[in-house]
């Protein structure tokens, strides 16, 4: 019962804390900020359930006034603006990228790329697509247009976010909770 | 931590975080109801009255939160100009900018503890499933952990460039998710040793 607890919440601070690393510092040339590969590492480290509730941890402190979104936003503001759908999309992400994680027997590096790719991509774009047409009144088309400008970054961190899961399989297989 | 609520006291700071809360579930909804300019115009220039009500220095910090938008309105400004349809593209951007600007007032005129405090009620319904202790546990030791966690990952950057003359990257990762996991089973073990999580 501790155990889940502290989890969850030492991912939803590990999730502010990667926003709050500079950008520029993960991969070198590509300006992404380490914000969703929390995201993803909530999903692929600690499962379907835990992860998606540290993500919502997250979110409830972000809404009650911390500035803890990659570039010091916070409050219910971002609630309202044009990246409502990757917020409400981000512990779907997290739910999903942990459910591939744990029904797939491939190695954690392979499984975990994947799990983020189809979660912490595929899942999260559809909401942020959808959020981002309602708010700007744009159709799915050109929302989807304005959002593949990150990517190429979120590619590069799902990579990340496999390579780092692989390494802390290696070193202590039994903290991979989605895996237990 | 600082938070993002205005250190300048006005009226709106003496009100109860509930209330507010609800008053702008429904402005923020009827914003979104409503299609005529000239209504959105006025919501916009409500806001902004709004604003002004709590002083000079207090509105400059709340178009100072409204920064982060400016790409947003570039492009749909622009998008709008060129397809010749200025009112339309005018009317959606009053909407953005409102709605973002007044939950920002809610924000910046509540404390956090108010505002925690409206969540762990909102939560209790939930608690079977959620004590609400074990809630408000959650969001301490977040709040607790991040400038731990924060520390940390100064020192792993450190002692990575002491030791090679490389930038540590995305490296610095996988000591922190490792740190991250070894301090969840530890706060577990102090915890139960306590009493447990309620």
């Amino acid at each position: 019962m501790e155990r889940n607890l502290t989890h969850i919440a030492l991912f939803a601070a590990l999730i502010a804390v990667l926003g709050l690393v500079p950008k520029l510092d993960l991969a070198a040339g590509v300006p992404i900020t380490a914000q969703s590969l929390g995201i993803m590492l909530c999903g692929t480290v600690l499962g379907a359930r835990r992860g998606a509730l540290a993500v919502l941890l997250f979110l409830a402190l972000v809404a009650a006034g911390l500035p803890l979104l990659s570039g010091g936003r916070g409050g219910i503001g971002v609630f309202a603006g044009p990246s409502v759908g990757f917020l409400v999309g981000f512990p779907v992400a997290a739910f999903v990228a942990g459910w591939v994680m744990e029904r797939t027997t491939l190695s954690p590096a392979v499984a975990a790329t994947a799990a983020s790719v189809i979660g912490g991509i595929g899942v999260l774009y559809v909401f942020g697509i959808v959020g981002m047409a309602l708010v700007l009144g744009k159709t799915l088309s050109e929302a989807a247009f304005l959002s593949f400008a990150f990517l190429p970054g979120d590619a590069v961190k799902a990579v990340i976010a496999g390579l780092v899961t692989q390494s802390l399989a290696r070193m202590r297989p039994a903290s991979l909770l989605s895996r237990a | 931590m600082l938070t993002l609520t205005s250190p300048v006291e006005t009226w709106a700071h003496r009100l109860p975080a509930g209330g507010k809360l609800a008053a702008l579930a429904v402005v923020t909804t009827a914003l979104f109801l409503v299609g005529s300019p000239w209504l959105l115009a006025g919501a916009f220039a409500g806001t902004a009255f709004l604003y002004l009500t709590g002083g000079v220095a207090f509105s400059q910090a709340g178009l100072r939160q409204l920064w982060p938008l400016w790409p947003f309105v570039l492009i749909v400004g622009l998008w709008h100009l060129w397809a010749a349809e200025v009112v339309q593209g005018a009317a959606i951007l009053l909407r953005m900018v409102s709605a973002v600007a007044l939950a920002n007032f809610v924000t910046m005129t509540t404390r956090l503890s108010d505002m925690l405090a409206v969540f762990e009620r909102l939560a209790r319904p939930l608690s079977p499933i959620l004590p609400p202790r074990r809630l408000a546990l959650a969001f301490a030791l977040v709040i607790r952990f991040i400038p731990v966690m924060l520390d940390r990952m100064g020192l792993i950057r450190q002692s990575w460039t002491a030791r090679s003359p490389r930038a540590p990257r995305w490296r610095v990762m996988v000591p922190a998710t490792l740190a991250a996991l070894d301090d969840a089973d530890r706060v577990a073990e102090a915890l139960r040793a306590r009493g447990g999580a309620g």
